[in-house]
């Protein structure tokens, strides 16, 4: 018996009318790709009334036979009227469901996450993992007494020193819960200094537009009015645009450096400079901070706070969006404002200490995303100084290599320092083939997900226009890149060849194209099942049969 | 004897060093230096950095964490009654299971054609908790309860133009620090007294401070001191009539038996995730939940990330995407609604992980069986001597506060004696709310025994004989 051909298929990396033969042809460049399409309801659909997940402890009949039922005798407006709508799934049905949305996600561990620009998608180790989730990290509690935590406080100590080596700078917190959380926390600390000097009349922050939206945005709740200044001819940023917009009004300037161009700015002692004389202060952003480590520090170029994303740079998982972690440095004259607790350590024992009078006060409860501490810790560890160094010099090699494959895609530029090398990341342009062939950066990255890899274009506002942001760490292979520049290559070659074809991306993906327009309609949007439920219950589906 | 040059580091695949040749090639550059021509040579480190030997076999690392880690006496090993926001719940399996999943670990922020799972599950856990709230809109979570607090004033405060928010004095010290920090260009936080004899809101204190410029009123319940707000209804009603918003501050794991916020006339509830299926994690395993009716003047102030759900090319098909996504500081930096980052998804999806394990009955089952070991605990030490329980007649689900002043010992003494039994005592409350003396919060919840509380009272009766 014969296997038939293979019959036509959307998924072009299939040629029609194949049969199978020996030896097994090679495998095609970029490789196929299927993403896992379980069709899966919302697990509300999977109820069924009387199933249980997982049951609670029964109350002893001794505690019973002393107090009876409380809930009972709670008021009826104080007592729940009725068992909330939960879904009733028996606990395979919970894993099963739960397994399946998983694999319609896409880890570092499963793609070439070089497409997540400015995210610093690297390898997190697995071993890491596994202390985070040991019980003398995962059951801890935060009030107990200090001498049954004197490891994880030991950790902390000791990732603070760390960070402090590694920045230059005199002191580090490592409460933020991430990386915006850490610029608000500067940004605190920034209003608690100029408010320790009556210093009142401050209230401008200057950042840049290549800075995360987040600098901006904490510095405008934290009451000041926010300059941003745009980059020059060349895509630097503009020293005399900052000499224009400093002032006496002037509290801090927020940058980021390399912006998320992936451009180092030469002139960055200059810009700190130029903040300093007017009073400021000025605080380095280092979310793009993996392409310099033991290359340049955050004090040597004289910032007076800055901070890391633990997530990022140190190696921490992203978390589908969190928990991460974040970490502020400050100079020895700005360490009374950090938030409290600190760490401290009398040679002895290891303790909180909550009692810091000019202190921010409290940024989150307790004292940070300690299992994220954990993992950092150790993954520093793991590397040292020569480690941490050749991780910057392999991803800032990495860059400039896939840089070097993927501008020789038709329809590709690298907008701003042309001929200059760039740090970590590179934040590109589709404008040409967007123009020659109609098809937008965002749809080429819904055709990359059919070749199962992240892309992302850019925030807002896109100052670049058409923009693609690729960093690629020191997690990835050579083979890695070349194969990441492959589907980029494929995708443009498509959208010249067959532009209808890319426009009805994605084809081998979990879903297809999504209609967003109701999603700002207030008539229509729904963020809860029940708002669903609610709105549109002429479509609530019959069950399947 | 080992090659150095062969022991290239496992997270580094191209420091293979004829990779690395190879590339810089590619690259046409004679060394990675180059790379670097934009740091001006002034800003470059010439030394290497001032760090420990790295520890680079696995086999050595594991065995220095575990020195370290040694020194850590975890909660399973000890019977601990230390919540006070932070709180011992037991953590089904499925819950590490899912959140262990690498696909979810180790991914982030894709779109949707990517990262369509986390969307889904996402989704689910907003859809779950607005079925625990009984509100139709519920944020993706941002870091913890406290900065869900924060932004939840700051909400009442853009959506009644006024700047005036009252809070209860019994409130948590750090969580008011937390606030005052987050909210103080915009708004002025007045804090309301309880009453001394029951640990509730004192409405006619309430009364007083309410007026035409208060933008909303904070209704914790159960209240920092583990006393459930009885009168919460009232508390919210006496907000209206001011022109406030009332924002009721809920535990979700106390919702199976309380009645949701929604139902006695918060505007806004919030709160912390932590206790659904979240490890203490020394403090570390935090979630934040803001949640409303599906009014789009209300929708419009939240910062945070709404996933909601839209049709897709394919009829059946779910797909999901950013609910107004103009709000945020993503789409229009300072312009946008506070500012939305990396927070906390991966405990929103275990938290509806939790939730959808526990069902109707589990919650339920869940806040009646806290409530009676609570209630048991508040009996058995009740009946030790000189151990006052001062706020006893009230309602309590998972906590209440131990009052010793009569036994003449300190909270920090008594506590140092347990420690030596192999028990962790509650938080000592004697230096952040003084008025209330040499008082303990002592957290129950359904991990703890008979037994275990049993052996609470016998070791404090000996502890204070």
């Amino acid at each position: 018996m014969t296997t038939p051909p293979t019959p036509a298929s959307p998924d072009r990396t299939i040629p029609s009318g194949s049969s199978p033969t020996l030896p097994i042809g090679p495998k095609p460049m970029p490789r196929r790709f299927h993403q896992a399409r379980w069709d899966e309801p919302i697990i509300f659909e999977l109820s069924t009334p009387g199933a249980r997940g997982v049951l609670p402890p029964a109350t002893e009949p001794g505690i019973i036979a002393l107090v009876g039922d409380p809930a009972a005798a709670l008021p009826p407006g104080v007592r729940r009227a009725a068992p909330p709508a939960l879904p009733e799934l028996a606990q395979l049905h919970v894993v099963r469901h739960y397994t399946r949305l998983s694999q319609e996600n896409l880890g570092v561990d499963l793609n070439i996450d070089v497409g997540q620009g400015t995210c610093t998608m690297k390898y997190s180790p697995k071993v890491n993992d596994r202390f985070a989730r040991d019980p003398r990290v995962a059951d801890l509690h935060p009030l107990q007494d200090p001498s049954t935590v004197q490891g994880v406080l030991e950790i902390a100590w000791r990732l603070e020193r760390l960070l402090v080596e590694i920045s230059g700078m005199d002191r580090v917190t490592l409460q933020p819960g991430a990386g915006s959380a850490a610029i608000w926390a500067n940004v605190s600390m920034i209003r608690a200094y100029h408010a320790s000097r009556g210093d009142t009349a401050r209230d401008e922050v200057v950042t840049t537009i290549f800075s995360h939206p987040s600098n901006a945005a904490c510095a405008k709740v934290a009451g000041y009015k926010v300059i941003t200044l745009y980059p020059d001819t060349d895509g630097y940023p503009d020293l005399d645009a900052l000499r224009a917009a400093v002032s006496e009004r002037t509290a801090a300037l927020l940058i980021t450096n390399p912006e998320d161009t992936g451009i180092f700015n030469p002139r960055i002692e200059d810009f700190v400079r130029v903040v300093h004389e007017a009073g400021g202060l000025t605080c380095y952003d280092q979310a793009n901070a993996n392409g310099l480590l033991g290359v340049t520090r955050a004090r040597d170029a004289g910032f007076d706070l800055c901070h890391f994303n633990l997530h990022k740079t140190f190696s921490t998982p992203h978390a589908c969006g969190g928990p991460g972690a974040g970490a502020c440095g400050v100079t020895a004259e700005l360490a009374r404002f950090l938030p409290r607790p600190t760490v401290e350590f009398d040679g002895t024992a290891y303790r909180l200490d909550d009692d810091r009078p000019d202190s921010i006060g409290k940024i989150r409860p307790w004292y940070g995303v300690v299992p994220n501490l954990v993992r950092a810790y150790a993954w520093i560890m793991s590397l040292g100084a020569e480690g941490l160094r050749e991780v910057a010099e392999i991803a800032v090699l990495n860059n400039n290599y896939l840089m070097q494959r993927v501008l020789e895609i038709r329809g590709l530029a690298a907008p701003f320092a042309a001929g200059r090398r760039r740090v970590e990341q590179v934040r590109y342009s589709w404008d040409q083939l967007t123009r020659e062939t109609g098809i937008h950066s965002e749809e080429i990255g819904f055709r990359a997900a059919d070749f199962g890899a992240h892309y992302w274009t850019s925030h807002h506002p896109f100052v670049v226009p058409e923009p693609m942001t690729l960093e690629p760490t020191e997690s990835y292979s050579r083979a890695d890149l070349d194969e990441y520049a492959a589907i980029l290559r494929t995708i443009a070659e498509e959208a010249y060849a067959d532009p209808a074809f890319v426009h009805g991306a994605p084809y081998q993906s979990t879903i297809h194209r999504i209609d967003h327009e109701p999603l700002d309609d207030p008539e229509r949007w729904a963020v809860t099942w029940r708002a669903y439920r609610r709105k549109h219950a002429a479509a609530d589906p019959a069950p399947a049969t | 004897m080992t090659d150095q040059q062969a022991r290239v580091h496992p997270y580094i695949p191209n420091a293979i060093p004829d990779v690395k040749a190879a590339m810089l090639a590619a690259v046409g550059a004679t060394s990675v230096e180059e790379l670097y021509a934009d740091v001006p040579p002034s800003l470059r480190l010439t030394a290497p950095l001032d760090l420990p030997e790295p520890i680079r076999s696995e086999a050595e690392l594991v065995r220095h964490l575990e020195g370290l880690l040694r020194r850590n006496t975890s909660t399973r090993d000890v019977i601990s009654f230390l919540g006070a926001g932070c709180y011992p719940h037991h953590v089904p399996a499925v819950c590490d299971e899912i959140a262990g999943r690498s696909e979810f670990l180790t991914a982030y922020a894709g779109e949707p054609y990517q990262d369509h799972g986390r969307f889904q599950a996402l989704f689910e856990y907003e859809s779950m908790m607005g079925e625990l709230l009984e509100m139709d809109v519920v944020n993706v979570p941002v870091y913890d309860g406290f900065q869900a607090t924060s932004t939840a004033l700051r909400m009442a405060g853009r959506i009644t133009g006024r700047r005036r928010v009252l809070v209860p004095a019994s409130m948590s010290r750090d969580k008011r620090s937390r606030i005052l920090d987050y909210v103080r260009p915009d708004l002025d936080v007045e804090e309301v007294a309880f009453e001394p004899a029951t640990g509730l809101l004192d409405l006619a204190a309430l009364g007083r401070a309410l007026g035409a410029d208060v933008a909303g009123v904070l209704v914790e319940n159960p209240g920092y001191l583990g006393v459930v707000e009885a009168r919460a209804a009232e508390i919210a009603s006496l907000a209206h009539g001011s022109g406030a918003l009332a924002i009721g501050d809920v535990d979700p794991s106390t919702l199976g038996v309380l009645a949701p916020p929604a139902a006695w006339g918060a505007d806004l509830a919030c709160g912390d995730i932590q206790p659904l299926g979240i490890h203490q994690q020394f403090g570390g395993g935090n979630g934040g939940f803001i949640a409303s009716h599906d009014d789009p003047r209300v929708v419009m102030e939240f910062p945070s990330r709404l996933f909601g759900i839209a049709p897709t090319a394919v009829p059946g098909e779910y797909g999901f995407g950013d609910v107004a996504y103009e709000r945020t500081s993503f789409a229009v930096r300072e312009e946008g609604k506070e500012w939305v980052g990396t927070a906390a998804a991966l405990w929103g999806i275990t938290a509806g992980v939790y939730l959808a394990l526990m069902g109707p009955r589990g919650m339920q089952e869940l806040g009646e069986t806290m409530m009676a070991r609570t209630r048991y605990a508040i009996a058995r030490l009740e009946a030790v001597p000189g151990v006052r329980v001062p706020f006893s007649g009230q309602h309590h689900v998972k906590e209440f506060v131990v009052d010793l002043g009569a036994t003449g010992q300190t909270v920090a003494a008594v506590s140092r004696a347990l420690l030596a039994r192999g028990i962790f005592f509650g938080k000592d409350l004697s230096t952040e709310h003084p008025a209330l003396g040499q008082a303990a919060l002592v957290c129950v919840t359904e991990i703890h025994a008979q037994a275990d509380i049993d052996r609470l009272a016998d070791d404090l009766r000996e502890v204070l004989r």
